[in-house]
């Protein structure tokens, strides 16, 4: 016994005076600790390999969370599919825009597959709109709360299919042309505000009726109609911001324009065709830049983010792996190095099952340590990711759930090497002793 | 004695299969993520002109109105006309580009075809000198062109290609709205990254820091001239109706000015002069607020606006605690794999070898995992940048590895290796000599 290799005990240490004989009880803690205190570097890399498991597994997760919350938040334009967007160039000197549109927008209606159309100089899921000031205190313009402005005619609230809770719709007197930025009303006959920009500007009381003041350019108009909601911006996630937008009754008339169009129920493909054609019927001085159903625009918006929550995917997987296997190879070679002290423990009437329960309790002590470590790495990781990239704070939850889960990693990636252990036969020990 | 070291090393690696294997395959994952994530950030934030960056500038004074003025606030990111104008006008510096974009109606030559929308950047013919734009036909056009409003214009690559097979356009006419232009200029594949000349991010973060250089460049003056708009634009002021965006006197920031100053001292008197201009606009009553004025340098300008887009940043850092994951994976191994040879060191260190011997060899051998892992992981890297440039982003036709990525990869694999190998090298080389051999 005097050469026999000392693997990670002290000088001096001969074998297995620790173990207790019977063991019968479920968690054999003292063994353990007088066990791991004995392969401490390795201990020491299993637990650190969990914690930084654990770490990215929460965050990853998280983001994952986020990025597909985002997608999956609500435009408040009902049937999306029925729904599609033509952007319209107009071709070189285009004479009187205002006039061209409503011709546009007439025949756009006249045709059978549409229910209704309208025109802005932005639609919902595309991208972050343009965005003001809208405050009920006019000498205040830092006051009340920024929201996304769409411009809109009469036709905007059927068109889209928004819910109006209070007040009325635009009427077609009430819309004024604008030629894009290059004209100035310091009045409009109304606006129509989302329920999120009511609250934001009255928590508690009513403000259809109020004026409001919006800015820049101090223009005044009266809340006429509150909708239930529509988007800011699809990006904004579940931030505040998210559902504050307002409408304008200006007619845009800039050289790019949006039509949005309803069709009727199963015939976007023929009204798309159809609109096309008719709108190149009425005139070729124009390009039509795109057309595309909102359904659509809302999947290219949040392509990217699809892309980055499943690379994150992937990576979350291939690191599980990964941790797995550095618990089954460091494991396994316990096992082969302590083969000589299982043997005398069943010869001594240790069952199989009480090895087994040996070996998972053993690294369920690592991995609890381990994940202690991990969710602090988690919450530092969290907070330079805050500081530096901003995204929002992570919540406990995805620290519990991380947890279990690294646990419940740990227990079957030892089971293999464990029910091994268990299979050692008592005699081995008898003989090689 | 250093082959004897690497040949135990060698002999060493060869053993246990399974578990050499799974380190190799560990270090070659941690290897493949960071590789593939740094590379990309690389690309991303790379000098889009070496050596010249530092002597390219952009210049903004603040119009805005003193209301929401607060000392260290940003000022606008572009000028208004009557700024840059005015800047562009004193000719200060040695070389001075004067722009800002839009989009154009192309008709074709072909008549039958019909007309379609192209990116157009209206700028000045310094131009295309700062920014050593390559041409493929022709030049820039002249400065008499510029003052005289000329209709010429130079195209890109890819619209030479669609419009004309790629063949020698100069001299060639092409209708733009509807006025008929002369390309007296061609461009060569012009693809800086970051698109650097006109860095814009909305709100979400989306830009297009990255995207294709314009097809259409035409001079200032003559855009001007036509009215073409701009396509971002910041009104900071009321201004009367029916007073266009373009219009000299609106209060509406849109232009751009980048000049080129060859020494700091340049530099130093340009940003003197900024000042002075925007004393002067002060006094005349067009400036509210206090002095408020920037002269970033190319690398400045990339840094203040982030170019590196927030999913690669937060990338690189889930990519490297992937990386560090798989080097402790591999040190676990490595320790486990290295003591289980112990009785055998023992013995080693009873026939004479030196701690120093044994400690060279394990960290040999860590290194050998890390050499045949980046092999490996150079593979995974290859894939992971092909999966890159499927992705829906705008830079994703430049993410190529380039010799110092590929030099980096085995360095990266090699060190962090033995890194990993440290511990356990250590922890074997301190086993006992085996002075008696009974029982083996």
């Amino acid at each position: 016994m005097a050469g026999a290799p000392r693997l990670f005990g002290p000088p001096g240490y001969r074998g297995a005076q620790r173990l207790s004989p019977h063991g019968e009880g479920i968690m054999e803690f003292g063994p353990i600790l007088s066990s791991l205190r004995r392969n401490k570097v390795g201990a020491a890399l299993i637990a650190l390999q969990i914690a930084v498991t654990l770490a990215v597994l929460c965050n990853a997760l998280f983001i994952i969370e986020q990025q597909t919350a985002l997608s999956r938040a609500p435009s408040g334009v009902e049937d999306e599919a029925s729904v599609f967007v033509i952007t319209n160039r107009w071709v070189g000197d285009s004479g009187d825009l205002a006039a061209r549109e409503r011709t546009d927008l007439a025949a756009l209606r006249a045709l059978p597959q549409i229910v209704d159309a309208t025109v802005s100089f932005d639609h919902p899921l595309g991208g972050p709109l343009l965005s003001m000031g809208i405050t009920l205190q006019p000498d205040n313009p830092r006051s009340g709360t920024g929201a996304a402005v769409y411009t809109v005619d009469d036709h905007a609230i059927g068109t889209l299919g928004l819910k109006l809770i209070a007040g009325r719709n635009f009427r077609p007197d009430d819309i004024v042309v604008s030629h894009g930025f290059n004209d100035h009303y310091s009045s409009l006959s109304g606006v129509v505000v989302t329920q999120a920009v009511a609250r934001a500007l009255d928590p508690g009381g009513n403000v259809l009726g109020r004026t409001v003041s919006i800015f820049p350019g101090a223009m005044t108009a009266p809340i006429i109609g509150v909708v239930d909601r529509l988007q800011s911006s699809p990006f904004a996630g579940d931030s505040p911001f998210a559902a504050r937008s307002m409408l304008l009754p200006l007619l845009w008339a800039d050289s790019q324009i949006f039509y949005v169009a309803r069709a009727k129920p199963g015939q976007l493909e023929v009204a798309m065709t159809a609109a096309r054609n008719e709108l190149y019927r009425i005139s070729r001085r124009r390009i039509i830049v795109g057309m595309q159903p909102l359904s659509e625009v809302r999947l290219e918006s949040y392509r990217g983010d699809r892309s980055v929550a499943l690379i994150m995917g992937v990576v979350c997987a291939i690191l599980l792996g990964v941790t797995a296997f550095g618990i089954v190879g460091l494991t396994s070679y316990w096992v082969s190095q302590r083969q000589r002290q299982i043997g005398i423990r069943r010869t001594l009437g240790a069952t199989r099952g009480t090895i087994l329960r040996y070996f998972q309790s053993e690294n369920l002590l690592i991995a609890a340590a381990g994940s202690i470590l991990g969710i602090l790495l988690a919450l530092g990781a969290n907070l330079w990711i805050l500081r530096s990239i901003a995204l929002a704070r992570l919540p406990w939850i995805y620290l519990l759930v991380g947890a279990i889960a690294v646990l419940v990693l740990g227990q079957l990636a030892v089971l293999w090497p464990a029910l091994r252990a268990s299979s050692v036969p008592p005699a081995i020990a008898a003989r090689s002793a | 004695m250093l082959s004897y070291d690497i040949e135990i090393a060698l002999r060493g690696f060869g053993r246990d299969k399974v578990m050499t294997a799974l380190m190799v395959m560990a270090v070659a994952l941690g290897i493949g993520a960071s590789m593939t994530v740094l590379t990309v950030f690389h690309v991303l934030s790379g000098d889009p002109l070496p050596g010249k960056s530092q002597t390219l500038f952009y210049v903004q004074v603040d119009p805005e109105p003193v209301r929401e003025y607060y000392p260290g606030v940003e000022p606008a990111s572009r000028l208004t006309r009557f700024d840059a104008d005015a800047l562009y006008a004193s000719g200060r510096a040695s070389r001075q580009a004067i722009m800002y974009g839009g989009s154009v109606a192309v008709h074709s030559p072909n008549p039958k075809d019909i007309p379609f929308y192209a990116n157009a950047r209206y700028t000045s013919p310094d131009f295309f000198s700062m920014f050593e734009t390559p041409f493929r036909y022709g030049q820039a056009w002249s400065a008499a062109a510029e003052r005289d409003r000329e209709n010429v214009m130079v195209i890109g690559k890819t619209l030479n290609d669609r419009l004309f097979g790629g063949r020698n356009s100069v001299g060639r006419t092409l209708q733009i709205n509807d006025t008929v232009f002369r390309i007296v200029g061609v461009l060569d594949a012009w693809r800086p990254v970051p698109k650097f000349y006109d860095l814009y991010r909305g709100s979400n973060g989306q830009s297009s820091n990255y995207s294709e250089t314009e097809d259409v460049f035409l001079p200032y003056s003559t855009a001007i001239g036509m009215g073409l708009k701009p396509n971002i634009v910041l009104c900071v002021g009321r201004r009367p109706s029916g007073m266009q965006e373009t219009d000299l006197a609106a209060p509406c920031t849109w232009a751009q000015l980048w000049v080129q100053l060859n020494t700091p001292n340049e530099a130093q008197r340009y940003h003197a002069y900024l000042e002075s201009y925007s004393d002067a606009q002060r006094a005349a009553g067009r400036f509210e607020r206090p002095n408020n004025v920037r002269l970033r340098s190319l690398p400045q300008y990339l840094d203040f606006n982030n170019v590196v887009p927030r999913n690669v940043r937060l990338q690189l850092l889930f990519a490297f605690a992937f990386l560090f994951l798989c080097l402790v994976n591999t040190g676990a191994l490595i320790l486990a794999k290295f003591l289980l040879r112990s009785a055998e060191i023992g013995t080693r260190r009873a026939l004479g070898a030196s701690r120093r011997a044994i400690f060279a060899q394990h960290l040999v051998e860590s290194a050998t995992i890390g050499l045949v892992g980046g092999f490996f992981g150079l593979g995974l890297t290859v894939m992971g940048l092909w999966v890159v440039r499927q992705q829906p982003v705008q830079y994703a036709d430049v993410v190529v590895l380039d010799w110092s990525m590929l030099a980096l990869t085995f360095a990266l694999a090699i060190s962090s290796s033995t890194i990993a190998g440290l511990l356990p090298a250590w922890r074997v080389c301190r086993v006992t000599p085996a002075f008696g051999f009974k029982d083996r």
